[in-house]
């Protein structure tokens, strides 16, 4: 069905739908008959009733929004071909879109005044007909609009300006704004009108949203109680919408300088425009494999020399000093496991921040956040961010948003420090703390614990069960090509606990013997989704045939609201070089010669997931949960990041 | 691999032999003084899990093996010292928390938590302290002695845990003179109280509307709250049948059975090793739990979790009903990861001192298995009482 993408082309596309907005669409391709319709009596008012297909839009539960303005000009190219040939017998019924109409009040009766950006929509029906009409009924508030028939030919903007008398002074200050675009409009080609107008008026509305939404309403017209009630609802949600929107178009010229921190790196024109920006310059790898071309990949080795040299040739205001070591430190793989680089991270934008004064023309807020977003840039060019860091990073920014605007800027910036400090302490290390605590419980004397790679919350428990004088083994299963596992195996060594050592190629072997799994993740998704060092989803399927209990230990604020089924559409990428070589063993360097030839696709994956029915147990800072229950944290958890202040 | 495993090491560690051999039929001697304890106060140490023996004394259950029981608490338990400090600082204060819940605790219908949240309302009535922070520690010394009473006990921790979160948790102590917070923290105890008297009957309302005419119900040791449920059902005039397993080894099936009789509904007792042949004309499962851990897993008596990979099996649906002061944050993450439990085991013969026996009470049936949770906040999914617990504990 075609006519499914019809409406795409008319709403401005930056409207996203959220939340339970009836989509556009779907009542468009569910036409109803009028008799069906949920306001009979609007199809009495129709003028023309029978020759015209009468454009209804009965919302089901927002009757008052009816609004029919069938304009005069066809607009065929909107029309699917099955639309156009069955133009009479289709009664395309509109439905209440809140974003299309998108005027001041959503809740306000007077909508109807503003109907040029309805209007044009609502000719995809009634492209046939000939007169216009403005249709409003009221349910139950007993006032209506008297129905205005107009004749064919753009009447929108002169509906706007009759009607304008009735208006209330906030709405009325809009609608000369939206006339001044209408009119503006009026001078231009057809199509360019109609998607302007539109975007006009949903900035308007937008704005207005936002007022409605500070001013408690004020806005809204109560003369229609009832209905009012009924939309006061929806004016809230739109309204939270629209404001998000338009803090979006506010950040929108900052944000151009923000590549996507998960760029498609497969649309060459993006990546083109993110090179110009970046500060890192670097070279990606010519043979990738093709299910991963969305992930950026380097070649490794050009960029550390080219930044080390940059360094020098800083300008002020681009780059915080502290943000470029870390960026540096990141890249060399000096830091690494999420908590270690988010704290670096962390610091060194309390760094930046004591050294930070704002330019005397901005907002401290708005320009720190500015500052914020572009060391974020620097770092994503650096090494991809985690997911831990992103939330980190979240944090950060509603914490500098939510500054009064009554503090002087020391008290800010003391404010913001002791904030991120808190951050560090509770969310990361005293969490940490917590899940050691949980975790030595379900140690027993005995045991045999295996883990892999190398996860600090782990080393933690294994180190603190020991302390606690219980006898266990553990079982290190490591891989190429970090061997992260090596660092681990030396330090519980060196601490007296007994160890083996084994590649991943033995985990099924050894397993057998293993009497609990404990892993770390770099995050946990809302379906309970370990996101994890490559090669955990494996250990963990093992363990799980096996029936040994997977017992995943990871902090909250490395949760992370998103789903994701495989671990191909957000990865990282590593170093090619790195699995087709053997440093300093030359015989087995088979790959040396033919590593650009285009037939070879290396892949190094950095992560995998591991799908929540592995998991026995996740161990977080709020105790030890089924993973289920990832979401609840998440929900309880955003709560406390954002309103707690 | 079995000796390497660490539950091995475990089950060597818990049952050390036992020096006296195990003739657990009682000479009929004992018989006459084998009146239990009215104040059992059993140490963990000495293997019998004093939530069983409650159990036994409110469903009259005076079997050979109880009497086994009573007779070793009474030959080898010499009076327990935390019992005589409680005793002694029951003679220094008016009044003592164990005793107000021993009281409770005589009436057959009340269950041990219950029984925990009433005497720790009197608690607070009877307080002498003068603040808030006074009468919170008071609280807690209380729970705490109430908790070590029995260790075993879930619902009684549970319950004991669950109260102490419900009463504090209003924020608006510090802005009320003593007096009014007082009778606020008194106000949420006995409201607290009656929710968790009132769970049973809610439970029985929510749960009768699965039973359908016609069908079959296989029902595993006694619950008081599957018996609501069962006789609610039964009140409303539907027509099924009931499978009742023996139940041993304290034979509480026979009881359920009997329970069951005298409200006309059709009863079938089977043996407990019969679950798996009869399971193809059972259309439900009902159970009740000890315990209802984070995962949504239960624990309850053995023979539960065979019964529930049994009906997975044959995905027949495996109803727990629950009582949410049973909910406990507890995480097991298999059958020996959970705080021991033992009973006593009459197998009618002696059995050599060489050969052991595994005297635990319960086992742990992990959420999987699970279909739906009957409790009186709702019928749940398992995955859901995770849920309930980090919004009641966070």
């Amino acid at each position: 069905m075609d006519h499914r993408r019809a409406p795409r082309t008319v709403i401005d596309p930056k409207v996203r739908h959220v939340g339970f907005f009836t989509p556009p669409d779907r009542s468009q391709s569910v036409p109803l008959p009028p008799s069906s319709t949920s306001s009979p009596p609007l199809s009495n008012l129709s003028p023309s009733g029978t020759s015209l297909s009468p454009v209804m839009i009965p919302p089901p539960r927002h009757t008052s929004d009816l609004i029919t303005v069938p304009d005069g000009f066809a607009p065929t190219r909107l029309l699917s071909p099955l639309q156009r040939f069955s133009g009479e017998s289709v009664i395309p019924v509109g439905s209440y879109n809140p974003s299309e109409f998108a005027s001041p009040s959503v809740g306000d009766f007077f909508e109807e005044k503003n109907p040029r950006s309805p209007g044009p929509r609502r000719s995809r029906g009634g492209g046939g007909g000939g007169s216009g009409k403005v249709a409003s009924s009221l349910p139950a508030g007993g006032f209506e609009m008297p129905v205005e028939v107009k004749p064919k030919s753009l009447t929108t903007v002169s509906v706007v300006s009759s009607l304008r008398p009735n208006v209330t002074d906030k709405v009325g200050e809009q609608s000369i704004e939206s006339q001044d675009g209408s009119g503006a409009n009026s001078k231009q080609p057809l199509k360019e009108k109609t998607s302007k107008a539109e975007r006009r008026a949903l900035q308007e509305a937008q704005r207005a949203a936002k007022a409605a939404a500070k001013g408690g309403n004020g806005v809204v017209n109560m003369k229609t109680g009832k209905v009012n009630n009924v939309q006061k609802k929806d004016n809230a949600s739109v309204a939270a919408t629209f404001e998000k929107r338009v803090v979006d178009h506010k950040d929108k010229d900052r944000k151009k300088d923000v590549p996507h921190p998960r760029m498609q790196f497969d649309d060459a024109t993006r990546v083109e425009k993110a090179k110009k920006r970046a500060i890192v310059k670097q070279t990606e790898v010519r043979n990738r494999v093709e299910l991963f071309r969305h992930l950026p990949q380097y070649e490794h080795g050009t960029k550390l020399p080219h930044l080390e040299y940059k360094f020098f040739h800083l300008n002020s205001n681009s780059v915080h000093p502290a943000v470029y070591k870390v960026g540096l430190r990141y890249l060399a793989g000096d830091i690494s496991g999420g908590n270690a680089r988010c704290i670096a991270m962390l610091q060194a934008f309390q760094e930046s921040i004591m050294e930070y004064s704002a330019p005397p023309e901005k907002a401290l807020n708005r320009d720190l956040t500015a500052k914020i977003n572009s060391y974020v840039s620097f770092l994503i060019e650096c090494r991809p961010l985690s997911i831990s860091m992103g939330n980190a990073i979240k944090f950060v920014k509603t914490r500098i948003a939510n500054l009064p605007l009554t503090l002087s800027e020391s008290e800010a910036k003391a404010n913001l420090l002791s904030e991120i400090n808190n951050f560090i302490n509770e969310k990361i290390i005293l969490a940490d703390k917590v899940i050691v605590r949980h975790a030595v419980t379900k140690v027993r004397d005995g045991d045999v614990l295996l883990t892999y790679g190398s996860s600090s919350a782990v080393e933690m428990i294994f180190l603190h069960a020991h302390e606690l004088g219980k006898r266990f083994r553990v079982v290190i299963v490591d891989s190429r090509p970090k061997l992260e596992g090596r660092l681990l195996l030396r330090r519980l060594v060196g601490r007296g606990i007994s160890c083996t050592y084994v590649h991943i190629n033995a985990t099924s072997y050894i397993m057998h013997e293993v009497t609990r799994v404990f892993l770390g993740a770099s995050s946990v998704l809302a379906n309970g989704t370990v996101y994890s060092r490559v090669g955990t989803a494996c250990v963990a399927m093992v363990a799980n045939a096996c029936g040994v209990p997977v017992i995943v230990c990871c902090e909250a604020y490395k949760f992370h609201e998103r789903v994701q089924l495989d671990s191909i559409c957000c990865n990282e990428l590593g170093d090619p070089d790195a699995i087709s070589k053997v440093r300093g063993r030359d015989e087995v360097n088979h790959l040396k010669d033919i590593a650009d030839n285009e037939n070879l696709q290396l892949l190094n994956l950095t992560y995998d997931v591991t799908p929540s029915d592995y998991v026995s147990m996740i161990i977080t800072d709020y105790g030890m949960i089924p993973p289920t229950s990832v979401p609840v944290i998440v929900r309880e958890f955003r709560k406390e990041q954002i309103w707690s202040s | 691999m079995w000796w390497r495993s660490a539950s091995f090491i475990l089950d060597r560690n818990d049952n050390p032999p036992q020096p006296e051999s195990r003739h657990l039929t009682p000479p009929s001697s004992h018989m006459a003084d084998t009146n239990p304890n009215p104040n059992p106060n059993p140490n963990p140490i000495n293997n019998i899990s004093a939530y069983y023996q409650t159990r036994a004394a409110h469903h009259g259950v005076v079997t050979s093996d109880w009497l086994a029981q009573a007779q070793a608490a009474v030959g080898r338990d010499q009076p327990s010292d935390s019992d005589t400090s409680l005793k002694s600082s029951a003679s220094e204060k008016p009044f003592s928390v164990i005793e107000e819940f021993n009281n409770w605790r005589k009436q057959p219908d009340l269950a041990e938590a219950v029984a925990a949240i009433r005497a720790l309302a009197s608690v607070i009535r009877s307080s002498e302290a003068n603040t808030i922070a006074e009468l919170q520690s008071e609280l807690k010394s209380a729970s705490d002695s109430l908790k070590s009473w029995d260790r075993t006990s879930i619902s009684l921790t549970a319950g004991c845990d669950l109260f102490m979160r419900y009463i504090t948790r209003t924020s608006a102590f510090e802005y009320e003179d003593f007096n009014s917070a007082k009778s606020r923290f008194l106000e949420r105890a006995e409201k607290f109280g009656e929710i968790s008297y009132k769970a049973r009957k809610i439970i029985a309302m929510l749960g009768q509307d699965f039973i359908f005419n016609g069908c079959t119900i296989l029902v595993h040791g006694f619950s008081r709250v599957v018996l609501e449920i069962l006789k609610t059902a039964a009140e409303s005039r539907k027509v099924f049948r009931v499978l009742c397993t023996e139940g041993r080894p304290d034979r509480t099936g026979l009881r359920f059975a009997n329970e069951l009789a005298k409200v006309d509904v059709p009863v079938k007792l089977l043996i407990d090793s019969a679950v798996a042949y009869s399971m193809d004309e059972v259309d439900m499962v009902f159970v009740g739990a000890d315990g209802v851990v984070e995962s949504g897993g239960i624990i309850n008596m053995m023979g539960t979790y065979q019964i529930a990979l049994v009906a997975k099996t044959m995905d027949k649906p495996v109803y727990v009903a629950a009582e949410s002061y049973k909910f406990a944050r507890l995480y097991p993450l298999d059958q020996k990861d959970m705080v021991p439990a033992a009973r006593p085991i009459d197998f009618g013969v002696p059995i050599p001192s060489k050969v052991e026996v595994e005297t635990s009470a319960r086992d742990y049936t992990p959420p999987q298995y699970l279909t739906l949770l009957f409790t009186d906040l709702g019928v749940l999914t398992p995955s859901v009482v995770s849920d309930e617990l980090i919004q009641l504990y966070l």
